[in-house]
C-alpha cells in the first residue's frame, strides 16, 4: 500500500477535526396507512442530531433506527432530483434542503405530505394528477420548418427570457402550495405554467399559440389568484408568480 | 418509542400573499351580501315610497352603524388591495413589489378607516 500524499491545504490543528455540535429535537411525522386506518394520526421521535444535519436525515434515523415503516421518497438527497418535497413546519419544501438548525428546535418539527395530491402512504402522494397537467403543455422543444444544419443560434439575451423557469426540477412544491389547486384539482398549477413558459418565451421554439391556448383554458392561468405561496415554496427560487403573470400577459397581448 | 398523537393536519403557514388572499375573498363575500340586500331594499321604492322610508329609518341604530362601519372598512379593502393584484398581474415589477404593496393597502386603508371612523362614529353615537 502506498502511503497518501500529504495534503496541499494548509489546516492549523485547532481548525481540523473540530466536534460538529448535537442538539436535540422532537419530529413528528403524518402517518397514513390506507391498509391499516382510514384516519391519519401523527408519530413523534426524539432524536440527537447534528449541526450539519438536515430533516431528510432526521427522517433516515427515523427509518433507519427506529421504525422502518415511515416511507417517504428521496433519490438523490441533494435538492437535485425533486422527489423529497414535503411540508416541513405548514410550509412546502425540499427535506434534503432544510437544515434542523434553521428550524425552531425548541418545538417538535411538522412534517406531512404535500396537499392536494391523494396520500398513498405517510409523506408519499399520487404525482400523476401533477404529471398529467405537466404533459398537456406539451414541455418539448417544436420546430417547424427544416431542420438547421448546424445548432439552432440563439443569442444570450433570448436565452436570458427564459432562464430562470429552466431551473424547475418538478417537485411539485409550488403546485402543492397553491390554495386554488388544493380546492381544484383540474387547475394546471404553477409548475406546469412554469414549464410552458420555458418554452413560450424560447426564441427557438415555433408551438407558444398552442400552449398559450392551452393555458388560456377556464383551467389555466386565470385560475391564479396571485397568493404568493408557490414562489415562496420553490426551492429553485423560481419567481413563479411572475412566470404565470408573463404568461398571462402574453395571452393578452399575444406578444411573446 | 413513538407515540401515537391525535390526528390534525396543519394550516398552510403561507405568507402575507396567502392571508390577502383570504381577506380579500371574506370582504368579497360581505360586499355581495351588501349589495344583494342594497338592491332589495332600494327596489322597495318601486313598490312604495312609505315602505321605502320604513326600512331606511329602521337601518338608524347604532348596530346599524358599526355595521357600516364594517362595510366600509371591507370595501376599502376590497378596492386598495384590487388595484394591488391588478398591479401584480399588469405592472412588470408587480410580483416583486407585491408585499411592499401590501403594507402600501394597509396603510392606506388604515388612514382613511381612522378618518371616516372619526366622523362616521360622531354621527352615530353623537346623535
Amino acid at each position: 500500500m502506498e502511503k497518501e500524499p500529504a495534503s496541499k491545504v494548509e489546516l492549523a490543528p485547532d481548525v481540523a477535526g473540530g466536534e460538529v455540535p448535537t442538539f436535540d429535537v422532537t419530529l413528528k411525522v403524518r402517518r397514513y396507512n390506507p391498509e391499516v386506518s382510514d384516519e391519519a394520526h401523527w408519530d413523534e421521535w426524539k432524536l440527537t442530531m447534528y449541526g450539519t444535519d438536515r430533516v431528510l436525515d432526521a427522517l433516515h434515523k427515523v427509518k433507519w433506527e427506529h421504525d422502518g415503516s415511515v416511507s417517504f421518497r428521496r433519490s438523490c438527497a441533494h435538492g437535485v432530483c425533486g422527489s423529497d418535497a414535503m411540508r416541513i413546519n405548514g410550509r412546502n419544501r425540499l427535506a434534503c434542503k432544510t437544515l434542523l438548525k434553521d428550524l425552531d428546535t425548541s418545538k417538535p418539527i411538522l412534517v406531512e405530505p404535500i396537499k392536494g395530491l391523494p396520500v398513498e402512504k405517510d409523506l408519499i402522494v399520487d404525482m400523476e394528477p401533477f404529471f398529467q397537467s405537466y404533459r398537456e403543455i406539451m414541455p418539448f422543444l417544436i420546430s417547424k420548418g427544416h431542420e438547421p444544419a448546424k445548432e439552432r443560434l440563439q443569442s444570450s439575451e433570448e436565452r436570458d427570457r427564459y432562464d430562470d423557469t429552466t431551473k424547475c426540477i418538478l417537485c411539485a412544491a409550488c403546485t402543492s402550495s397553491c390554495p386554488v389547486f388544493w380546492t381544484d384539482g383540474q387547475y394546471f398549477g404553477p409548475a406546469a405554467i412554469v414549464n410552458a413558459h420555458r418554452f413560450i418565451f424560447d426564441s427557438r421554439d415555433d408551438a407558444g399559440d398552442m400552449r398559450l391556448e392551452i393555458l388560456n383554458d377556464k383551467e389555466g392561468v386565470w385560475r391564479c389568484r396571485t397568493t404568493f405561496n408557490c414562489s415562496e415554496a420553490c426551492p429553485r427560487g423560481i419567481q413563479v408568480t411572475k412566470a404565470i403573470s408573463e404568461v398571462k400577459q402574453a395571452i393578452l397581448t399575444r406578444k411573446v | 418509542m413513538p407515540k401515537t398523537l391525535t390526528p390534525a393536519g396543519t394550516l398552510y403557514r403561507g405568507r402575507e400573499g396567502q392571508w390577502s388572499w383570504v381577506a380579500h375573498r371574506i370582504t368579497g363575500v360581505v360586499i355581495f351580501f351588501f349589495l344583494l340586500v342594497h338592491v332589495l331594499d332600494t327596489s322597495l321604492v318601486r313598490v312604495s315610497p312609505e315602505a321605502y322610508d320604513a326600512v331606511i329609518a329602521s337601518y338608524k341604530n347604532p348596530l346599524m352603524g358599526l355595521g357600516e362601519l364594517g362595510l366600509v372598512a371591507a370595501i376599502m379593502f376590497h378596492a386598495f388591495n384590487g388595484i394591488r393584484l391588478i398591479l401584480v398581474d399588469f405592472w412588470k415589477d408587480g410580483p416583486k413589489y407585491h408585499r411592499q404593496m401590501l403594507w402600501g393597502v394597509v396603510g392606506l386603508w388604515a388612514v382613511v378607516m381612522i378618518a371616516f371612523s372619526i366622523r362616521h362614529l360622531s354621527h352615530v353615537f353623537g346623535g
